[in-house]
């Protein structure tokens, strides 16, 4: 069994309630850093953890914090972004279903660490039921006095308030969540300024992911160096990884950063292997968004070496050969999938995601979803292949927000590591509606445990 | 048609705009929207929309521009339950495909339709954030995960009884 | 007032000094020429507008004297300021002209291309912009997207299949107007400018967006399939009006007043007064006064000698003069002869067919439909 500094306490029989939670050992971190620990003790034990932003782009929290300013008289912001969207992900909405005090209990130090008494959890409208449990969780915390005035007699005041969001995948980009906190539609602001100058109606604000701001908790209560010492480089601490597809044991598994992609696979601890029997064919280990992998650059290295589930080991040979640890969303496709098809259908995703701001990825988003609508309906062309390519490459980059390069990422991956099913696709327009490339892709034999 | 929030409604529509600062009740937008498609039918209609306006002292075309952004907003009549499916990869690799299908031919209606007796409506939504429990739809406010076609017939069969219940 | 600091900036080789804060953008308009990026959604006169068309990236090979790091994506020059010490490369970097080409690209995929009949033609940024940076053919072949019709009134036509979204009609009426009612709907590619409730635009300054909108999406329907605008001249002229500065361009054919609109400066952005404020007009300016004795006339203005509107205007006032020989004078008595028969090539070009019914852009297979319609 590895670590467990998040879910650690997920199955004792009612945790979601405050009583449960708070005999369990819960709030004491936060008692810890209201009372005995200053502002800038409290941010430095996170900076000392090595703590990455869970959302996505794994984005140093330390330092995230340390940038927000202060002017006098102006109040700051912590936003929790619980608008977990990004397709294979589902680990925020786990940890806020079973364990919300302990989110609570992460925003309120937090809060305190960066000022803000006025605290939103942004949250995916579709979730609407986990944001009750939240709001009744927030009741919990506040009538036994960890929120509200005065909080534990340190004066200092904090609310935390739940924001329903209405459908809008744009909205995790933390410009466009902030857009849409204030009532308007999530379109994502152009940076400079940055959030930490100007944020939640002007005003400095730091927006941190739902495992993000759990983890600070354990960071508190073991201090910054024990945390950091779990997990392997700049992998520190435990990971949340939502496994999903074609396995035998999809869930939200958490992981220290030390174990391999084939064990985390294989074994009956988390996915448990390839449903039905089947073999492994390609994977999108970090959200729909990162570059998807066949089988054989996942489970090894470009060089050779045993790819590990953490954020240099996932995208050890860069796009090339390697991915992205992302959001932890790990999407496992088996032989039956088509790579066409899942490109597809993540394309669809993007185009009808996109906010339409920026030309680039309006018309671009639609322009891909439309070309490889034609190629999986077996009247592509050779050079749609080439034509896509193109497109994706003057998306990525160009851009206003990260949606962009989320969109381009997967189609040339998909090209990159399957043309030859793409080929395949064209060049036998019949065959291919009624029969899969399957894993012909690969010339060797791939090492598949028993 | 003259659509207003009663006593009930106007309590909640406090609750949510006194969890933002003084003049910024714009923030309370979305959460009222919301509110507001619950209390009217479960769709939102012009009137609706222009009585949030005027509740939050903004702009009616500020309201427009949102609720056609958020695709949990509604701007035509929908059935008692609208069955969102979820379409996008991770539920496509576990057979969305041929639970849309099923529903469609059971409910005998396409995407974006409403039965007749103006019950069911069926909409394909982009990722809910499911993905480890696929195939699966969001009816209302309550995920259905884990689909398959004889989980669909009960669904179906429960609804339809909830509603044969309340006439 | 006290000195203000100058930062130093280099685009495309030329060095300039600007205020701190300046974008740079701003910074190579001062340079001029073709230093200065193309910008279709940046109107430096509306607040927040920028950012968002993407043609203006430009590669920041230096991000200054300090730190001289090179930033790792282009970056919309509109809405990035300048630092001491700042390189910038335009049209001298690769990856800018290869962006540009692809953001040109985007920006016509969807465009209905009917330049034919669209009022905007001759002084569209996009017509523009294709000719600098695009290319020659499309690369599309899927159904180009169509909206549904909007009626904004009796003064402003809106074309949704032209707009590029720049926003900049929105700015302007919560800028210019008291109470905006038009707005950006739905999201993405089918995102689009209305009202919601089919309202008609009438607040006194709302006619500015004809001014702003760099394409044909938004135009002045009292001007509607009146006249092109190269057959026209412009003319300066004011009015003591109430309600505006009254300092309009009227564009006049004979004695005729077709169009009065607010006067822009070479970079299409309306002119300031001689007080420093933006000259926007007001409706009555522009929609009711089409007499020229509603105007004291200042005399021509002057139109960039690439503009296709210079085309054949002026004779004698800025120095050109229309030349009296006929074609087959100086052609060795030759007349001219027509390459090909528009008619006999394309089905597109019948003249009994009228453009602008079409819902989409035209190809011989609407246009069969059409001609079976007409």
């Amino acid at each position: 069994m590895g670590v467990k500094l998040l879910l650690e306490k997920a199955n004792v029989p009612g945790i979601r309630t405050y009583d449960v939670y708070r005999r369990e050992g819960g709030y004491s971190a936060a008692e810890k850093a209201l009372k005995e620990m200053s502002i800038e003790a409290i941010v430095e034990e996170v900076k000392k953890s090595g703590l990455r932003g869970r959302g996505g782009a794994g984005f140093p929290a330390g330092m995230k914090w340390s940038f927000i300013a202060k002017p006098e008289g102006v109040p700051r912001h912590l936003v929790c972004n619980a608008d977990e969207s990004e397709p294979g992900t589902f680990k925020d909405r786990y940890l806020m279903e079973f364990l919300p005090h302990l989110l609570l209990e992460g925003l309120l130090i937090s809060s305190f660490a960066l000022g803000s008494n006025d605290t939103y959890i942004y949250i995916r409208g579709e979730y609407a039921w986990v944001a009750d449990i939240l709001e009744e969780a927030i009741q919990e915390a506040a009538k036994n006095g960890w929120l509200g005035k005065n909080i534990l007699g340190t004066g200092f005041d904090c609310m935390i308030h739940v924001h329903l969001g209405a459908g809008a995948y744009i909205c995790g980009e933390e410009t466009a969540l902030i857009e849409s906190l204030e009532g308007k539609r999530g379109n994502p602001r152009i940076k400079p300024p940055f959030p930490a100058i100007q944020g939640l109606w002007l005003r400095p604000t730091v927006v941190n992911n739902v495992e993000t701001l759990a983890a600070v908790v354990p960071i508190i209560k073991m201090g910054g160096d024990e945390y950091a010492k779990i997990g392997v480089g700049r992998s520190t601490g435990t990971k949340l990884i939502s496994a999903c597809g074609n396995i035998n044991k999809p869930g939200v598994y958490e992981i220290d950063m030390t174990i391999s992609v084939e064990d985390f696979i294989y074994s009956d601890e988390y996915c448990g292997g390839i449903a039905n029997g089947k073999k492994l064919k390609a994977c999108i280990p970090g959200g729909s968004s990162v570059p998807i992998l066949p089988a054989n650059l996942l489970l090894k290295t470009a060089k050779g070496e045993t790819r590990y589930m953490n954020y240099e080991s996932l995208s050890d040979g860069g796009f090339a050969t390697g991915s992205m640890m992302g959001s932890g969303g790990f999407i496992i496709l088996d032989e039956d999938q088509c790579i066409v098809k899942n490109t597809l259908t993540l394309a669809r995703f993007y185009r009808h995601e996109s906010c339409g701001q920026c030309s680039p990825c309006r018309e671009g988003t639609g322009w891909m979803e439309k070309i490889l609508q034609k190629i999986e309906s077996g009247k592509g062309e050779v050079s749609d292949i080439d034509l896509l390519w193109d497109i994706q490459r003057k998306i990525e980059g160009n851009t206003i927000c990260p949606l962009g390069d989320a969109a381009a990422w997967p189609v040339a991956a998909a090209i990159r590591h399957f043309r030859d099913e793409f080929e395949w696709h064209i060049n036998n327009r019949e065959l291919s509606q009624t029969s899969n490339f399957g894993l012909q892709h690969y010339a060797d034999p791939i090492h598949v445990p028993a | 048609m003259s659509l207003e929030f009663n006593n009930e409604q106007m309590t909640e529509f406090k609750r949510l705009v006194a969890r933002y600062p003084e003049g910024k009740q714009k923030s309370a937008l979305l959460p009222v929207l919301h509110l507001a498609q619950d209390s009217f039918g479960g769709w939102l209609p012009t009137e609706a929309m222009d009585h949030v306006a005027v509740l939050l002292n903004i702009e009616p075309i500020e309201v427009y521009e949102v609720a056609t952004f958020y695709s949990m907003y509604n701007l035509k009549p929908v059935g008692k339950f609208v069955f969102e499916v979820c379409q996008t990869g991770p539920c496509m690799i576990s057979g969305s495909e041929n639970i849309i299908a099923y529903i469609q031919q059971q409910l005998a209606i396409k995407p974006g339709e409403t039965t007749k007796d103006g019950i069911f409506t069926l909409k394909l939504v982009e990722c809910l954030g499911a993905c480890g429990y696929a195939p699966m739809m969001q009816v209302g406010k309550i995920y259905r995960e884990h689909l398959t076609k004889e989980k669909v017939d009960a669904i179906i069969a429960e609804y339809r009884m909830q509603v044969a219940a309340q006439n | 007032m006290s000195e203000q600091t100058l930062f130093k900036v280099t685009v495309d080789n030329i060095t300039i000094e600007v205020p701190a804060g300046t974008t740079i953008l701003q910074a190579a308009r001062q340079i001029g020429g073709t230093v200065a990026p193309p910008a279709m959604c940046y109107y430096s006169k509306l607040q927040g507008s920028g950012g968002k068309c993407r043609t203006c990236l430009v590669e920041v090979s230096k991000g200054s004297e300090k730190d001289p790091r090179p930033m790792p994506k282009l970056v919309a020059s509109c809405r990035t300021t300048v630092m001491d010490g700042m390189e910038v490369k335009n049209i001298t970097s690769e990856k800018v002209v290869e962006a540009r080409a692809g953001v040109v690209e985007f920006l016509l995929l969807n465009h209905p291309l009917d330049c034919p009949i669209c009022d905007q033609a001759g002084e569209c940024h996009l017509q523009d912009l294709s000719f600098e940076h695009g290319k020659s053919g499309t690369r599309y072949e899927f159904q180009r997207r169509t909206f549904k019709k909007h009626d904004l009134g009796k003064h402003i036509q809106l074309h949704m299949t032209r707009c590029i979204l720049c926003y900049r009609c929105v700015f302007t009426a919560d800028q210019l107007t008291n109470k905006r009612e038009h707005g950006i709907l739905d999201r993405g590619d089918h995102a689009e400018i209305a009202t919601h409730i089919e309202k008609s635009l009438d607040n006194e300054f709302i006619g500015n967006v004809i001014d702003v909108c760099p394409v044909g999406a938004l135009t002045d329907k009292t001007f509607r399939f009146k006249n092109r605008v190269w057959f026209l001249k412009p003319m300066d002229a004011h009015r003591d009006c109430p309600s505006c500065s009254g300092r309009v361009t009227l564009w006049n054919r004979g004695d005729e007043v077709y169009r009065v609109t607010a006067r822009k400066d070479q970079w299409g952005e309306i002119e300031d007064t001689p007080d420093g404020k933006p000259g926007w007009i007001c409706n009555s300016c522009r929609f009711d006064k089409k007499q020229t004795t509603d105007w004291v006339i200042e005399g021509p203005r002057e139109i960039s000698r690439q503009s296709v509107i210079a085309q054949g205007h002026y004779a004698g006032n800025i120095g050109t003069t229309i030349p009296t020989e006929t074609f087959a004078a100086i052609n060795n008595g030759r007349t001219p002869h027509l390459l090909m028969d528009i008619h006999s090539e394309s089905e597109v070009n019948q003249p009994n067919i009228h453009l602008g019914e079409n819902e989409g852009p035209s190809n011989s297979a609407t246009f069969n439909n059409n001609i079976n319609n007409a």
